[in-house]
């Protein structure tokens, strides 16, 4: 039987990604992901891998292009300010159509902001990880355990799409200690012919590129990968329901926050209201079908986020405007409670929306 | 009949974009001729910088990634790191290596990345249309320097070659020209020893060559290649800045 592991959410996902096929990682200290970094240069030279601390979060992005343009399965983390630096390189890695996996344990912002944890880097994953019209798969784990999960899933599925994936957590994912057990370790890593590793005199020389000068083919190239994204859209979506089959009140919570927000649905339930959680796996693609399946008893719905509101917009359009959707945020590194949430059940429970 | 000079394979035979009497097609031919005459064409990753330079991408026939302005290096280092036998090199401008590039460069430099680095110094940035680069000369005008570089609030152009010599991570640095057939062939001497350097794993090198912008300096190609010599060389001067590997039989 695989072995259950007590371990802290950063050191378990780096020790998932070495499992997933991950030798090439390149890190830069920030709080609250540093973790991942010191886990990653103990491990990696046990393994045959590479644990490289790059001198900025742009080197290490851009380390990660070279090597995942070698065909390698290659990681970087980091938090909030320092992904703000990596936008530069996943905008790279999307117009050059490299897989690699990008790991942001958020902290508060905006600037140096806090070092508590947040979620308000969702519009930054979701609708602008970089400059033009590209998407990146986007996870969001709830558990230690799903993050593991994950990062085998968007390890496979950037392979399969030859796209950038990232696995959006926050701090308290990142800090907290759960029970883990890791799948087996992959094995037969999938070919990657476009690779540049040196021709050896038995292909014609490959090209890894972004630049084209001539605008039908940019725009060609770009309509490409929008129907890639299309497919991706229909068949890769992530969510979890809980108690939602004949909800009045769904509360749609990703990450840590849907742990709060389920505690509340639970509470809720006790207290006589049929609430329920609606919780998305993944963002980008967002799951619209099961998030419009799932709200289809609700008289209301509310979203439940660690920011001013980001999520929201993308629920909102979900269900086409046909529903009332409302929001409760905490930010600035400040945790919802569940009785707070608990508290916004009650109130349009009652039928108070605005 | 008896072929006597043929252009190298190693260059894919399409047209150069360049502008007339840019001084890039000689620097590319070096670069190809070192790799044929070494034999390592199988094993070369190429990195095209963003600036003009970019089109050699095209040019070289081997593998080539295109990086973002100034991360050549990084993109290096991760190519070498997950290709360790590859023949892994960048070619770059000054305003991609010295300006938004410099961290990259002088990390991969400290890390003694076995990498080599083409950097191809025309003291000005060329594909934007000519603008002050960090290696742009006090009193030079430029699009961005109109009354010629002043050192009061533009401060003083960066010497690369001086700068990386003083660091333990460099096994090679030097600075050649390319404005004359003497110093054309010292260049390829230089940049075929950086390449045998790198290809037996002796580290980082870098070969700075000063190259002409007839377009931008405003300049016909032979004034160019004059203002070269009587501008660049006495800022810049050519020679061997460091080499950790010289007197040592091959």
């Amino acid at each position: 039987m695989a072995q259950r592991l007590l371990m802290k959410g950063n050191e378990a996902v780096a020790e998932a990604a070495i499992r997933a096929g991950c030798r090439h990682f390149y890190g830069y200290p920030i709080t609250p992901q540093t973790e991942v970094a010191a886990y990653m240069s103990k491990r990696m030279p046990k393994v045959g891998g590479l644990f490289l601390q790059a001198e900025s979060e742009i080197g290490a992005i851009n380390m990660v292009m070279g090597s995942a343009a070698a065909g390698k399965r290659t990681m970087t983390s980091s938090s909030s300010p320092g992904i703000s630096l990596k936008t530069e390189g996943i905008s790279f890695l999307a117009g050059s159509d490299l897989p690699a996996v990008i790991l942001n344990i958020q902290r508060a912002g905006p600037g140096l902001g806090g070092i508590q944890p947040s979620q308000a880097d969702y519009n930054q994953a979701v609708k602008a990880a970089g400059h033009g019209d590209f998407k990146m798969l986007v996870f969001t784990p709830a558990t230690v355990q799903e993050m593991c999960d994950c990062v085998f899933t968007v390890f496979d599925l950037t392979d399969k799409y030859r796209m950038p994936g990232m696995l959006l957590c926050d701090g308290l994912l990142g800090q907290m200690m759960e029970p883990v057990v890791f799948p087996e370790p992959v094995e037969g890593l999938p070919a990657k012919p476009w690779a540049v590793n040196g021709h050896r005199n038995a292909r014609p020389g490959n090209l890894v590129n972004s630049l084209y000068l001539h605008p039908e083919a940019l725009e060609a190239r770009v309509r490409e990968r929008f129907e890639m994204y299309k497919t991706i859209e229909e068949t890769e979506t992530q969510a979890e329901c809980f108690m939602t089959e004949d909800a009045e009140i769904v509360v749609v919570a990703y990450g840590a926050c849907a742990r709060i927000a389920r505690s509340a649905v639970t509470a809720a339930r006790e207290a006589g209201i049929k609430a329920g959680l609606f919780r998305p796996i993944t963002v980008w693609p967002y799951p619209k079908r099961e998030l419009t399946g799932a709200a289809k008893t609700a008289k209301a719905v509310l979203t439940v986020e660690m920011s001013m509101g980001q999520m929201v917009e993308d629920v909102r359009a979900a269900l086409e405007y046909k529903k009332p959707v409302e929001f409760f945020g905490r930010t600035g590194g400040v945790v919802p409670t569940p009785a707070g949430v608990l508290g916004e059940i009650t109130r349009m429970a009652k039928g108070e929306w605005l | 009949m008896k072929v006597v000079y043929d252009k190298p394979g190693f260059l894919r035979g399409l047209p150069f974009t360049y502008c007339s009497g840019c001084t890039h097609g000689v620097i590319h031919k070096l670069v190809a001729e070192s790799i044929t005459e070494l034999g390592l064409e199988g094993r070369v990753i190429g990195v095209a910088p963003v600036g003009c330079a970019v089109m050699c991408q095209s040019f070289f026939a081997c593998d080539m990634i295109q990086a973002a302005h100034g991360r050549a290096p990084a993109v290096a280092t991760g190519l070498i790191r997950a290709v360790p036998d590859g023949v892994v090199f960048t070619y770059q401008g000054d305003g991609d290596l010295a300006a938004i590039g410099t961290a990259e460069t002088i990390h991969a430099a400290g890390r003694g990345e076995n990498i080599v680095i083409i950097f191809v110094n025309n003291a000005i940035y060329g594909m934007t249309g000519g603008q002050m680069a960090p290696t742009t000369l006090t009193g030079q005008v430029t699009q961005t320097s109109p009354y010629g570089r002043q050192t009061d609030t533009a401060g003083y152009p960066i010497k690369v070659c001086e700068m990386l010599a003083t660091m333990e991570g460099v096994s090679y640095a030097e600075r050649v020209s390319v404005h004359r057939a003497p110093e054309i062939r010292k260049a390829k001497k230089a940049i075929k020893k950086a390449f045998e350097y790198q290809s037996s794993g002796r580290g980082f090198s870098i070969v700075e060559v000063l190259s002409t912008c007839p377009t931008n300096w405003g300049l016909t190609p032979v004034e160019a290649l004059d203002w070269l010599a009587d501008n660049l060389i006495p800022h810049f001067p050519l020679g061997v800045y460091k080499d950790k590997f010289a007197g040592e039989a091959k």
